[in-house]
């Protein structure tokens, strides 16, 4: 009889292929199966362990699917208003300015409620980060129309699809934050892949050794899926993403080193 | 310890014991009549003074934000603005009174509703004293009478602040914080250092270390019998903070046949009404609650068995007045007089106002 394998064998450290960073905590994700916003926790989080950042860290919870992010990642962590991430960032940074400071922040959150919060912290270059991710929708509301949906695209109230006359159009809030003098590193990312999630997570990387220059906010944003507001399967509402988000929001770095990328 | 002594206005004062008391962050937006205290904190560079950051805010939304913020890393951060504004941070007041962050916000009332007036009003009261933004909070509301209080009332304002972790509120008007007094200057208190921070506010988000645990600041909890609890215990804060914080000043009270009520501007006019009605042989004296909430109501309950009436003074059509007749409980007549619209009334009119409305009537 061929030997059974055991629990005792799996868990030896020779056959450990992957680990929780001890910066996520045990506390069950509250996000729907195939959702992007774990991943994203999950990279922000392997990073800054990676960089012995835990002492030091302060992270800033939206209001959006992530408003419980503090139960998750496992750093001291400040709970905002729908959109004022960035003005909680700009104090804490600029009353503590040798902390790492970041937002993490839906599209609804970033770029309609907290436009304003969000234009004027990179406008004055407040050393922080801000992680931006950007689903099309409002997941946390039931799947409303967010300033990014695309044209045509569905939601619960653009049942029809967004029509662009009567809706206005899908903001690129990133492009024009990029154009801002104060704004340092301005980079466009996907989770959806192996791949994709090895470059988000160095972009992550870069954006908190930024911050450490002092020269600027650093912006990562991650074009995300919302699989249950977008009415779809994880797998559909990734191959869906890929053929419709990315043509509109297309991925790679915005501004490299205070210096918009020339396309 | 001689003290220094300075011709100022009460909005500069405020500023200038910002700095005094070790304030770490100011944060605001420009409007009138409160201005000047952003523009005598940047004029002062208090970065040189103290370390004390200060910043123009894009609006008073993010500036109640950015207190938010500052107040969860257990610093000493204020800001101040006046009524149009201080409608604006209602959200935030809402969200730190809900996280239980301490912070001093300055509230230098002009005439409302709408854009209102620039001139000086007492219209603000509901608004600070029953609550303004959403959900069942308080504010603990002191309100200054004179430039002196104005830059008094920081120091106490962090005391009460800290102690409690809520936000308070400094009740001002445009009278009190346009017009000069003389003003005794305390010594520099340094600002604490990131150690005494952590000593003293143990629930401060200064970075997780190894040995604790990591700090949440949140005014979000979605489980309702958590919930509920974290209110209850808020209710117990606030119950505590009315048995003990109340503060209330009387002059010539004490063979007082009637009686102002009176804070703010409206308080100083009373004294010279005391002296008008007094020359005619009435007999009035003032109370002048200085903690809008908690109200002093025993006081008034309590006053209200030696006197014949009681006129309430304030610039409102009536807002204040509501808390006297609570605290009266029907034992006297209690009248509001007031003027509105940024309209300061004159000790003549509030003489002749008590003598109509309890003696000639
Ligand atoms: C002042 C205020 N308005 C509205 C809401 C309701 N609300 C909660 S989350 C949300 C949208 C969040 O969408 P998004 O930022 O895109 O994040 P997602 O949930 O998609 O991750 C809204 C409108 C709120 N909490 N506060
Ligand atoms: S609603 Fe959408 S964004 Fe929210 S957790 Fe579910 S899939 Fe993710």
């Amino acid at each position: 009889m061929a030997d059974t394998i055991t629990k005792a064998d799996i868990i030896k450290p020779e056959n450990l292929v992957y680990k929780k960073t001890d910066l996520l905590t045990d506390k069950v994700l509250s996000y729907c199966p195939g959702c992007g916003h774990g991943t994203a926790h999950r990279i922000i989080m392997e990073t800054l362990d990676e960089m012995s950042l835990q002492s030091e860290t302060i992270g800033i919870a939206p209001v959006g699917c992530s408003v419980l992010a503090y139960e998750f990642m496992n750093i001291d962590m400040q709970q905002a208003a729908h959109g004022r991430a960035p003005a909680l960032a700009t104090a804490v940074k600029r009353l503590m300015p040798e902390k790492t400071v970041f937002t993490y922040q839906g599209d609804g959150d970033l770029a309609a409620i907290g436009t304003a919060e969000t234009i004027h912290a990179c406008n004055r270059g407040e050393n922080f980060t801000i992680f931006f991710i950007n689903n099309g929708i409002y997941g946390m509301t039931g799947g409303q129309m967010a300033p990014t949906t695309l044209e045509g695209m569905k939601s619960s109230t653009s049942p029809y699809g967004r029509d662009l006359e009567m809706m206005g159009h899908p903001l690129k809030i990133t492009e024009l934050i990029a154009q801002l003098p104060g704004t340092y590193y301005v980079t466009r990312q996907a989770v959806h892949t192996p791949a994709a999630v090895r470059k988000a997570k160095k972009a992550v990387r870069k954006a908190i050794e930024m911050q450490k220059l002092n020269k600027g906010l650093t912006f990562v944003e991650i074009v995300s899926n919302c699989n249950s507001g977008w009415k779809m399967t994880p797998v559909q509402s990734n191959h869906w993403m890929v053929e419709n988000m990315f043509p509109f929001y297309p991925m790679g770095d915005i501004k490299l080193e205070g210096e918009l990328v020339k396309k | 310890m001689k003290k220094e002594l300075r011709l100022m206005k009460g909005n500069e004062a405020f500023a200038e014991a910002a700095i005094r008391v070790g304030v770490d962050g100011y944060f605001g937006y420009p409007i009138t009549p409160q201005s000047e205290v952003m523009e005598y904190l940047t004029a002062e560079k208090p970065h040189e003074r103290t370390g004390m950051v200060v910043l123009q805010a894009e609006s008073e939304v993010a500036a109640i934000n950015m207190l938010y913020g500052g107040a969860s890393c257990g610093k000493k951060v204020m800001t101040s603005s006046s009524s149009p504004g201080v409608s604006l941070m209602q959200e935030g007041i809402s969200y730190m009174a809900g996280a239980e962050l301490p912070c001093v916000l300055l509230n230098v009332v002009r005439g409302g509703p709408g854009l209102g007036t620039i001139q000086p009003a007492q219209s603000d009261y509901f608004q600070s004293t029953k609550g303004g933004g959403h959900g069942d909070y308080r504010l603990i509301v002191i309100a200054p009478s004179s430039v002196q209080e104005m830059y008094d009332f920081v120091e106490l304002g962090f005391k009460l602040a800290f102690k409690y972790r809520t936000p308070i509120m400094v009740q001002s008007d445009g009278a009190i914080g346009q017009m000069m007094e003389k003003v005794e200057i305390d010594e520099q208190q340094k600002r604490f250092s990131e150690a005494e921070i952590i000593k003293n506010y143990p629930w401060a988000t200064t970075g997780k270390t190894p040995d604790r645990e990591r700090n949440i600041i949140t005014s979000l909890d979605l489980d309702p019998a958590r919930h509920e609890k974290h209110n209850i215990e808020l209710q117990k804060k606030y119950r505590k903070i009315e048995e003990k914080e109340i503060q209330y000043e009387k002059v010539q009270c004490d063979d007082a046949e009637y009686l102002f009520v009176a804070y703010g501007t409206s308080a100083r006019l009373c004294l010279k009404s005391i002296q008008l009605c007094r020359e005619k042989g009435i007999k009035v004296g003032l109370l002048r609650p200085i903690t809008l909430w908690p109200f002093p109501k025993d006081i008034i309950y309590d006053m209200a068995d030696q006197v014949k009436g009681i006129l309430s003074v304030e610039m409102s059509a009536g807002q204040m007045v509501e808390d006297i007749l609570l605290s009266v409980k029907g034992k006297v007549p209690v009248e509001h007089f007031g003027r509105m619209g940024g309209i300061i009334p004159s000790p003549i009119e509030i003489a002749d106002m008590l003598e109509e409305k309890f003696i000639k009537g």
